[in-house]
Formats: C-alpha cells, structure tokens, sequence
C-alpha cells in the first residue's frame, strides 16, 4: 500500500444544501472508483472536515458516474445566507476533500491527465 | 430535435452569454434562471418600497430583451425566464414596452402565476397546514411575524400551458430551475403527466444546465485543461422525444464538454441521488447513462423517474438579525502574527466599550480561512506575504452592529504595522435573511396562466 491524495485519481464538486454543503467525489477510472469506495468514508470525512463539519455525515453512492456524494450538516457557521464565513456556500469543501490522503495498491496509477502537467 | 441554451445561472451571472447564445449558433429556446432563494426576499422588499408596484422582478430580463429581440423574432427563438420574481405582472408589462419599442407587435407574451403563497400564508395556516420547518419541524409560528418571502416551487406544466397558448416570451415567478427547460420540452413532445422517465431525463437536462456555464468548463476541477475562457460557451441541450439528450455548446465557443464536466455538475448541490424530487417527478440520478459522443458533446440516456409527490415544496425567507462583515489587509514581515494582533485588539476594544454580539467571526484570508487545518495538510507552501484579516458580527441589534462598523478603519493607525486595505468605508448593518423549507399539499397550490398579445 501507498498513500496518495484524492486529487490524483478522482475530481470533486461542491455547494451549499440546506444548513450544510454537499459534495460530489468522482473517480476518473473503475480502480479509483474502488478505491475511494472503500476508503472514503462518512467518517473518515466528517474528521478530515473537523472544525469545519459540526454536524453529521451522510454519505451516497452514485455508481453509474464512478461517484460518491456526501451531505456534511452544519457546516457553513450559521447556514447559507446567515454565515459569516467567506465561503458561507460551501462552494470550496470539494478542492478541501480533495487535499484527502488515502491508502491505495502500490501498483494503482490513476488515469493520464488528473494532475497537472 | 429541439435545442434549448440556458444562458442565466442566477442574477447576476454574465449579461452577454445570453447575447451570445441567440447569435454564436442555432437555437429554439432561450431560458434565463434568475432566482435565487435569497433573491425572492430582495425583490420582495423591493416592491414593498415602490409605491406604484413597478419593482420586484429581474430588471436584467428587460434590459436583455432590448438586446435580443431582433434575433428571437428572425430566428424564432422563444424564451423562457424566471425573471418574475414576486411582480411577475410588472415584469411582463416593461417586456411587452420593450417589445413594441422593437416593432414586435402581435407576439405573444405569457406570465405563469400562483407561486407567490405570501398574501395567503395565514389561511393557508389556518386550513392547519403547519408549514413546518422540513430540516427541524418547527412550526412557522416560531418566525411568522418576521416572514418577508414565501414561494412556492411550482411545476413544468403551466411553462408548457403558456408555450402552448403561443407565447415567444414566458415569464414566471418561482418555479423550480429544471423546470425552465421541462417546459419547452413537455410543449414540443406532448408528454403526459405520467410519462415519468421522460420527465426525469427532462429534469435532469435542466438540473445539467441551470447553473450556466458550470457543465460547460465553468468550476471545473481540471481547469487547466479548459480553454476560450473570455468566451465560454453556455450549455445548449439537443433534445429528442424519447426523452433522451446531447448536452453540448455552440461550435467555436470557448469551454469545456465532457464526460468530467457533465458528471460534475450531476452531483452539484445533490441530496438522496436515488430521489431528486420536483413537483412533477422523482428523478433517480443513479439510472443516468453518460457518453461522450463526439467533441463538445455528452450524450446522457437511461434516465429513470417515478411518480411525483402529493406535495410542493415552499421557500419562506424571514428577517434573522442583522450582520456586517469588514476587512483590511496585513503585509509582511509576520504577516500572520500582526493579523492576530489586529483582530485582537479589535475584539478587545469592543468589549471594554461594553458591546458583546450573538455571533462574531474572525478569519485570516491567506491562511486558511477555507480549509482550515485541512489546506496546510496540502502540498507545503512558504510564509504569506500579505494577509487580510476578515471580522464579522450579527446580532438582533442593528445598532450594536453599526457600532461595530466603526472599530476596523482605527486598527489602520493604532495597530501593527503595515496594515492598509481600508477603502470600502465603514461596514454598515445589513438585514440577514434565513430560510424556511416547507412543503404544502398540491391541492392548495393553483397556477394561473395568461397570455397576452403586445
């Protein structure tokens, strides 16, 4: 095993739902879909996102785009229009989930192109 | 086939791309998303304001009309916005002027009504409707007094009634976003109201493009692969009548379509995947099949839906205080140290002069103001050389929050040095507004549509 971050082999996409955000974590090929399968749990989220995340941490699994989605409650500091933060949206929680580091097989090369070059 | 741009995320997206849209490539329907939940609140206030009820409605859409009328009327493009908001009426008058300004006398304009719920709150209350808080289950009780906005989320098919009566120009109040590209597509193809998958896959197609350019390179993880971005390319949908769809943009646009772009986008402000539910269908975003099928263009098939809810959802925005949010910049040497400083002092002094707050903010932009401990986990990075230290307040109290306003500028001299930044002039107290999801039975929601020759 090796770690790796999730910017290497998945991208992300985030934004406000209700008193929380949503985010989206898609892998780019069938290993990686795998991969942030079994390693990326609602828990392993909710305490990467601690600080951040008061509130707990649902998690959906959308196969047919090689996608997970995860609600994190309470985690805007006050909800949407009623946040202080600079990002009372949310709109950054996927860049920060994507910073993540997971154990993966040593011989897992994500597909060409995830990084940049 | 029918091709349906959508050419508006929300007020305030670009005024040109809808330009652009009519003009850059072949198109049969144009639709504007104006309305934010934050919005119905403004415009609200905004025709309290006016006492000859010309405001409350995206002013944007007339001043766009104006622009594109000649080439809706040569190309037969129709249009389909939002821009309504609360004074959908107002709205339909200043495009119906606009368009005989433009020589379009005869087209046909038409308003879908009903959305607006604010006048009717207290008997619809009174039916022993709770209108319960859907993430809580307080009762609207608890904030009826400081209610400002209450809309409901109305379905595709008064859209489609409009269309079918023979309106170039459709303008509504609250619908639900989808809903501006399902209802082109329920007037051209004729679908019923049972045709489920079809009213999924249509949904879908418009949840793909609601928020403008985000499918088409917009927020796009890989940005730098994304290229033309002074002139993106909005998303245009080509639909057929089995429901299915190529989501694409105008050839020579700048953007980005593609398997990654289009997934990304999906999975934008996702609930329960297996149930996207809007007045007419449950989507399931699960079933959704996508393929790249040429350059710029994503084909997405398979779409599953099952039958709609007995239930419509509301969104009811009241006053929750008032807050202000100021900033100044900090340069280095110690950047950080001296930011810490700043605000130190500042809270300090604000509360030796007797002011305490429901709710206070500190943040040091520069130093992970976003991602907290999570971003310096990343890759390592060196000492800031600015950072702009970002404070804010909210509170019941208008005036303790004004005072607040003037404790920033005086951190400029009587703090660290090297702190600037202090343009803006003294933050003031701003109304915070809050939301209110609910859901009412459909029984009690009617739409009325009308259309009119200008």
């Amino acid at each position: 095993m090796k770690k790796m971050r999730l910017y290497r082999m998945a991208h992300a996409r985030s934004g406000d739902k209700g008193d929380g955000s949503n985010v989206g974590l898609i892998a780019y090929d069938d290993r990686g879909w795998e991969i942030i399968r079994r390693e990326v749990t609602a828990e392993k989220v909710k305490s990467h996102f601690a600080g951040i995340v008061l509130g707990q941490v649902d998690r959906y699994e959308v196969g047919n785009i090689r996608a997970l989605n995860f609600i994190l409650h309470d985690s805007l500091g006050g909800g949407g229009s009623a946040s202080l933060r600079t990002d009372a949206q949310g709109k950054t929680h996927g860049m920060a989930l994507l910073l993540m580091e997971v154990d993966v097989p040593d011989d897992y090369t994500p597909a060409a192109g995830a990084e940049r070059g | 086939m029918i091709r349906i741009a959508n050419g508006q995320g929300f007020w305030g997206d670009s005024v040109d791309a809808p330009v652009r849209l009519v003009r850059e490539g072949p198109l049969d329907y144009l639709t504007l998303d104006y309305l934010a939940e934050v919005t119905m609140s403004i415009m609200q206030k905004l025709k309290r304001r006016d006492p000859e009820g010309r405001s409350g409605y995206a002013t944007d859409f007339v001043d766009l009309t104006r622009r594109i009328l000649p080439d809706i009327l040569e190309k037969n493009i129709r249009v389909v916005a939002n821009a309504g908001g609360v004074n959908p009426g107002a709205c339909v008058k200043a495009v119906a002027a606009v368009a005989r300004e433009g020589g379009a006398r005869g087209l046909k304009v038409g308003m879908v009504l009903g959305d607006d719920i604010l006048d009717r709150l207290d008997a619809i209350l009174s039916e022993g409707v709770t209108l319960a808080n859907m993430d809580d289950g307080r009762p609207l009780s608890e904030v009826r007094d400081r209610v400002l906005a209450a809309n409901v989320y109305m379905s595709a098919f008064p859209i489609a009634a409009a269309l079918d009566l023979g309106a170039s120009i459709v303008v509504t109040g609250r619908g639900t976003d989808p809903g501006l590209v399902v209802g082109p597509l329920l007037h051209e193809f004729k679908w019923q109201k049972d045709d489920w998958n079809r009213l999924a896959s249509a949904t879908v197609a418009g949840h793909i493009v609601e928020c403008g350019a985000q499918c088409t390179g917009g927020n796009f993880s890989r940005w730098w692969e994304v290229n033309g971005w002074d002139h993106l390319g909005y998303p245009v949908v080509e639909a057929v009548p089995d429901g299915n769809f190529v989501v694409t943009k105008h050839e020579g646009t700048g953007g980005l379509v593609t398997v990654d772009t289009v997934s990304e986008q999906l999975v934008y402000e996702m609930g329960d995947p297996s149930s996207y539910i809007t007045p007419d269908v449950v989507a399931d975003f699960t079933s959704i099949q996508l393929q790249q099928a040429g350059n710029d263009r994503v084909a997405v098939s398979g779409v599953k839906g099952r039958p709609a809810t007995d239930s419509c959802k509301v969104s009811i925005s009241y006053l929750d205080g008032y807050s202000a949010v100021g900033q100044l910049t900090v340069s280095g040497p110690d950047a950080l140290d001296k930011a810490k400083v700043a605000a130190e002092a500042l809270w300090g002094r604000l509360k030796r002069a007797g002011l305490s707050y429901d709710q206070t903010h500190t943040e040091f932009v520069g130093a992970g103001a976003c991602h907290g401990r999570i971003g310096r986990s990343g890759p390592a990075s060196a000492a800031p050389l600015e950072i702009v230290m970002r404070v804010g307040v909210k509170d019941k109290d208008q005036k303790k929050v004004d005072r607040f306003g003037k404790e920033i500028a005086p951190l400029v001299t009587s703090g660290p040095p090297g702190i600037t930044g202090f343009a803006g002039g003294r933050p003031r107290a701003a109304e915070v507004i809050a939301f209110w999801p609910a859901l009412i039975p459909k029984d009690l929601v009617r739409a009325d549509v009308r259309v009119e020759e200008v």
